[in-house]
């Protein structure tokens, strides 16, 4: 099994075996990452640039860490956010790019299709770490491994995503990724926070917390951005809070092993209390874990570097 | 200059609703005979069976660029896009920099048009100052100066007592207004439509409502003053359903769709090709056929392209830093006849007036009709030519569309201007 492309752009266009094959090759990787000497020798040579047009410290040391444990070269460019203004395109950056001779690039960027645009441009492998509100497919990634881990298979689960979904790409990779595994997927949030037609990839919609959590396996918090309320999207922290905030009694609405995930930063006491972002079911902090894995895995892959027993010994 | 003689041609009246076979003698500029078998001694005969004679094509809706914008446009490249595109006259948009907001302005672009034009160009002067929505223009100096119509395209007079205002003047004066109907409290940061596609895309959508709000409010204006309102670029079903409930009570209120929002949907943006970016945005299916309903029972008049050339590197970045807009003279036509003639939804004479005749009333421009003493604007239609959309064969500098590869059929094949033809498409005749 190989994959089917040079570029991680997105979940919505993965095939189920492309997903699998990342996520079987996470499972090696987290063990290697738990080894007290992390590094193995797979992408030797090789050149990773990580371009982050948004700050992001969890996620680009995340790819960091990956590449660092396969003996990759990583380079981190810095993009200030006074760079993104018009006129100055990331095709700009990828000529420098493809003129430094880059395996593989790394893009956060706060537009939508950024991602897409690079990947034209260049013929390094681009992995999207985040357009816009499009889409987030190593956090999507990450957290099916997550759930994989716990729950030994994602088929047939039900997963509940709450919280601003119209501007999350965190939700929309999560979407696709769980319902192409055969996962259920609830999303909930305000009606102002709830992007047009979105039932029309498979997900069920709902507006009270209640409805979305009963028998959930997978409980997924979104971050509540506090501008949202200035643009009069909600009307405060508090009803937000009231209404679709993760506490404990809501907690037992969902089955009984039910995980709480959240793909960071925490507000806490805001979209979920402290008390459930610590409970023994939340897996927050395996989350971050998982993430380097994961990330070594599709650094592996997307490189193309060794073979598939080369990466698994 | 020579006497011309286009013969044999399948001439369409879009007044008479009808197509005869005549021949067109011009001289001097005008039209001096129409008929069957003319014989004319020392005339340029250009021969055109099986083609369909047409008044010139007159495009109510481009933006030339000119002063200000040159790098995108200017008066002689965007007129040389018209004539390929088979059009004889266009009013061009007063968003240029500065605003042609005063006579000055006017007088200048006609003044370019003159020297370096093609074919015939109308000024549309501003509503407001600097189109800022606050002060009124002096709209009989506009007027005086050639001004046919009065826009602040590109953007709304968003307070409604500025607009109700200036069309209580703008009808004392005696010139219509066009109408850019988006609530930009609505539209905001919003890149494309608000639906599905924006959805999957993450993209800021801008919601149908953004327009017909607008559009509600303009129609309740014009009734109140009596003033023509021209509604432009109407994308969204529930403008065309506003529209039609308005003209049905005698609202002197006109409108206009634009090739691409009868053609393409909002599933055109998928691949983030950012000449898919237009204001209003490409919509759903819905609102596509609700266009075409609106084009076929008469709603909508008017054809007009939206004509909004951009440099290649403006629109060669992230879909949200584009600018909106595309480049429509070249393809107007062939989309018209692929999408609505050759499907049956207009018959050909429905079409041309469409872009002839309506507009020019709409206008007040004598234009639009192939009668005895006109000016002899001709447009000849090869009703099978067939050719794929090539941005690299573009006469004007606007390369920005979407339609790149589509397949077209039925296309200008020469463009007569005041007697003298300015474009020929091959050359067999």
């Amino acid at each position: 099994m190989k994959l089917k492309r040079k570029d991680l752009l997105g979940l919505a266009g993965l095939e189920t075996q492309e997903i699998n094959l990342i996520l079987d090759t996470a499972v090696p990787m987290k063990e290697i990452a738990s080894r007290p000497v992390k590094k193995v020798p797979v992408l030797r040579g090789r050149t990773i640039v990580n371009i982050f047009y948004e700050p992001s410290t969890r996620t680009r040391v995340s790819f960091e860490l990956a590449a660092k444990h396969l003996s990759a070269d990583s380079i981190n460019i810095p993009a200030a956010a006074s760079s993104v203004v018009k006129g100055e395109s990331i095709k700009d950056t990828a000529r420098t790019i493809a003129a430094m001779g880059a395996d593989v690039v790394v893009i956060r960027h706060p537009l939508a299709g950024a991602a897409q645009l690079l990947a034209g441009t260049v013929e390094a492998a681009v992995i999207n770490a985040g357009d816009g509100a499009r889409e987030h497919p190593t956090q999507g990634l990450l957290d099916m491994f997550t759930v994989r881990e716990k729950k030994g298979t994602l088929a047939g689960l039900k997963v509940a995503i709450i919280g601003d979904i119209l501007h999350s790409r965190v939700a929309r990779s999560n979407i696709w990724g769980f319902l192409k595994m055969g996962a259920q997927v609830a999303i909930c949030g305000p009606a102002t926070m709830m992007p047009p037609e979105i039932n029309r990839t498979g997900a069920v919609v709902y507006h009270r917390i209640e409805d979305a959590l009963e028998g959930a396996d997978v409980i997924m918090m979104l971050r509540i951005q506090r501008e949202r309320q200035k643009a009069g999207l909600f009307p405060s922290l508090r009803e937000y809070s009231r209404l679709f905030g993760l506490n404990r009694e809501r907690l037992f609405l969902a089955k009984p092993d039910a995980l709480v995930m959240h793909p960071g930063p925490v507000n806490r006491g805001v979209e979920i209390t402290g008390e459930v972002a610590d409970h023994p079911r939340s897996v927050i902090n395996e989350q971050v874990t998982n993430g380097v894995a994961v990330r070594m895995a599709i650094l592996y892959l997307f490189a193309g570097g060794g073979t598939d027993d080369e990466a698994a010994d | 200059m020579m006497k011309l003689l286009i013969k044999g041609g399948n001439l369409i009246d879009p007044v008479k609703k009808r197509a005869i076979i005549s021949d067109v003698l011009v001289d001097g500029g005008k039209i001096v005979a129409t008929g069957t078998d003319l014989e004319v001694d020392g005339a340029m005969v250009v021969n055109v069976p099986g083609k369909l004679v047409v008044p010139g094509f007159v495009d109510l809706h481009v933006h030339l660029r000119e002063p200000g914008f040159e790098a995108s446009e200017t008066i002689a490249t965007g007129t040389l896009a018209a004539a390929r595109g088979g059009f004889t006259s266009v009013a061009c948009m007063p968003n240029t920099n500065p605003v042609a907001d005063n006579s000055a302005v006017i007088i200048f672009i006609r003044a370019r048009a003159k020297e370096k034009g093609v074919v015939n160009v109308f000024p549309v002067g501003a509503i407001t100052t600097g189109s800022k929505g606050e002060e009124l223009c002096e709209m009989a100096g506009l007027k005086e100066a050639g001004a046919v119509a009065l826009s602040d395209d590109g953007r709304t007079v968003a307070n409604a007592a500025v607009m109700y205002r200036a069309m209580q003047y703008a009808r004392m004066i005696g010139l219509p207004i066009i109408a850019h109907c988006e609530d930009v409290n609505l539209s905001a940061k919003g890149v494309m439509h608000e639906g599905y596609v924006s959805t999957i895309l993450g993209l800021t959508g801008i919601p149908a409502a953004a327009e017909e709000v607008m559009v509600a409010r303009d129609i309740i204006l014009a009734e109140a003053t009596g003033c023509p309102l021209h509604i432009a670029h109407v994308s969204a079903a529930g403008s065309v359903r506003l529209i039609r409930q308005a003209r049905a009570r005698g609202v002197t209120v006109t409108a206009e769709a634009t090739p691409h929002h009868f053609t393409l949907t909002d599933q055109a943006v998928a691949g983030f090709d950012t000449n898919t970016k237009v204001n209003p945005p490409l919509r759903t299916a819905d609102d596509v056929q609700a266009v075409r309903n609106g084009l076929r029972d008469g709603t909508i008049d008017v054809i007009a392209t939206d004509h909004a050339p951009h440099a290649p590197e403006e629109k060669d970045v992230e879909y949200e830093n584009a600018p909106f807009g595309m480049a429509g003279l070249e393809t107007a036509v062939g989309l018209v006849w692929t999408e609505l003639v050759n499907t049956g939804i207009l018959t050909p004479w429905e079409a041309v007036a469409k872009m002839t005749v309506n507009p020019a009333r709409i206008l007040g421009i004598p234009k639009g009709e192939l009668v005895l003493g006109a000016d002899a604007d001709i447009t000849v239609i090869d009703p099978a030519w067939e050719e794929e959309v090539d941005p690299k064969q573009f006469a004007g500098k606007g390369r920005n569309t979407p339609f790149t590869g589509r397949l077209l059929k039925g296309l200008p094949v020469i463009t007569v201007v005041g007697g003298k033809i300015v474009f020929k498409r091959g050359v067999e005749f």
